[in-house]
């Protein structure tokens, strides 16, 4: 074979690789969206349960987000700026942060587990929203600490130099230029996150349960919309059913799909290394 | 110790773990006076202009033995207060890093660190400080554009305006000219000569023809030791010691 004809090979073989991916992304939203889209309607989304509607499902989503990203995110930022900023490269500090990696690793069911014993029994928080997001701010935490040193990483070491040079301590260095620098990785971080945990459905079945009505307090229990999609697609009979299993999977593709647009356009916003 | 001295040094050892980058060093650093180290890579003059603001304190592994005096007051002391200490010896990088904010708001930096607020004041900080710099013509338009927009050459004009806006005593410089093409670094040089008028200067440099051009004393660092120190005309044109000689004529390094 020619050196001419084996690059051409290499090349339609890698092209061919990219192609099928992106086929298979569209065949999916495709599908999804066409079998989904005769049921949407202004009463599908913003309607109560009984009347066949998800709203419920989208609010308990959202407030479960909430809780765990009002948790997760400064604690999440905080460490990693320890870890990072602060800690001696000790032995001890390498553990921390091995066990950090490691916890990413784990499967989300076991977090569920683990939420149902500590919040849900023990803390008595019963079924609910409160302890469906914090078993979910203890998933993402070691992602939002990863990520964030990684962005913490990246900023160039002469910001710190220039800053400290100037007489500002280090609290105001890392406030004032560290922070700001890293913020679209952190901002990016955070926003994966969120697509991690709206997509969630093991641990949340565990820790916030099934109830059809928008949660009136923290300790109230609630479905998300993937809990409702699990449900609806392992009930569904007619032909109707699955249409609205379908449609509830639309919004939550739009609803991902929304949440990444706005981070990749508040991160260029935020990127001030673009001069 | 002569009067018009600045930093008095003596028997500074330095190590990064067990590698020992300084070997007793002794020295005065006069007041107003341009002193400018030179010395082939790795011989420890930017390592050495670094512990005179404690740069190195960012660094986990470095240590120190010995003692450097600024205006009398060991600046190693437990209660030096670094912040203080690097306000009055201000420091400019080998690589121009104006931070990713407004030119406006680099200038003002320092003092906004130390809590001033008045935006009159901070207005008569930025145009004082940059028409210092020789950079106030080139930018007063543009204040509040991006300072990375900057030439190199302007950065590091913006990195000196930002030290000046501290009233620094001192101004470290890391070799502020490597990374800038000649007629930047011109720009620069010319600078300094206004500079020392007010302030005391120290600059580290890789070219003998900028530190015979703009400095008063030169000191000659090889293997992290200090070879040779005196006046810059007398270093150039009679070395007392055979190593300089060798440098200076290009010998080595």
């Amino acid at each position: 074979m020619s050196r001419k004809t084996k690059d051409m090979l290499i090349k339609s073989l890698i092209l061919l690789s990219t192609g099928f991916t992106v086929g298979i992304l569209v065949i999916i939203i495709g599908y999804i969206t066409f079998r989904g889209f005769g049921a949407l309607s202004f009463d599908f989304i913003f309607g109560s349960a009984d009347q066949g509607g998800i709203w419920p499902m989208i609010v308990s989503t959202m407030y479960i987000v909430g809780i765990s990203l009002a948790i997760s995110v400064p604690v999440g930022i905080m460490a990693a700026i320890y870890l990072t900023e602060y800690a001696k490269q000790t032995r001890f500090v390498g553990l921390i942060r091995l066990a950090t990696q490691s916890l990413s690793g784990i499967p989300s069911i076991i977090f569920g587990l683990f939420g149902l014993a500590l919040f849900v029994r023990a803390f008595g928080f019963n079924v609910s929203i409160l302890s469906a997001g914090l078993t979910l701010a203890i998933m993402n935490l070691p992602v939002i600490i990863r990520a964030t040193e990684e962005a913490l990483k990246s900023v160039p070491q002469s910001y710190r130099e220039g800053s400290l040079g100037l007489g500002a301590t280090k609290i105001y260095t890392i406030w004032k230029v560290v922070l700001p620098s890293a913020l679209p990785g952190i901002l990016t971080a955070v926003i994966l996150a969120v697509g991690r945990i709206v997509g969630e459905s093991a641990p949340v079945l565990l820790t916030a349960g099934v109830l059809k009505d928008v949660p009136m307090s923290m300790f109230d229990g609630g479905r998300t919309l993937t809990v409702h999609l699990y449900l609806l697609a392992q009930e569904a009979i007619s032909p109707h059913d699955f249409q609205i299993a379908f449609a509830t999977a639309t919004v939550l593709i739009v609803i991902v799909l929304i949440i990444n647009l706005v981070a990749r356009f508040v991160s260029a916003k935020l990127d001030k290394t673009k001069a | 110790m002569a009067e018009n001295n600045k930093f008095k040094v003596e028997n500074l050892d330095l190590f990064y773990g067990d590698f020992q980058a300084l070997k007793s060093i002794t020295m005065d650093i006069e007041a107003n006076k341009v002193t400018a180290f030179i010395g082939p890579s790795g011989c420890g003059k930017s390592t050495f202009l670094r512990t005179l603001n404690r740069m190195n304190d960012l660094i986990d592994t470095v240590r120190i033995d010995g003692t450097i005096q600024l205006d009398h007051q060991d600046i190693y002391k437990k209660d030096v207060d670094v912040t203080d200490l690097r306000r009055r010896v201000g420091m400019v990088f080998q690589k121009p890093n104006p931070f990713p904010m407004s030119i406006y708001d680099n200038v003002v930096y320092g003092p906004r660190a130390q809590g001033i607020k008045d935006k009159k004041v901070l207005d008569e900080i930025v145009e004082s400080s940059l028409r210092a710099a020789a950079l106030w013509d080139e930018v007063k338009d543009k204040l509040h554009k991006s300072g990375l927009a900057l030439s190199g050459g302007q950065q590091q004009r913006l990195c000196i305006a930002r030290t000046i806006a501290m009233k620094p005593e001192i101004i470290l410089m890391d070799e502020p000219t490597s990374a800038l093409d000649p007629i930047a670094t011109l720009k620069v040089e010319q600078l300094m000569e206004e500079l020392k008028k007010e302030y005391t200067i120290v600059i580290v440099t890789h070219s003998m023809q900028q530190a015979a051009r703009i400095s008063d004393v030169t000191a000659f660092f090889l293997m992290g030791e200090l070879i040779e120190m005196g006046d810059t005309n007398e270093i150039f044109s009679n070395p007392k010691k055979q190593q300089t000689e060798d440098y200076i004529t290009g010998r080595f390094g």
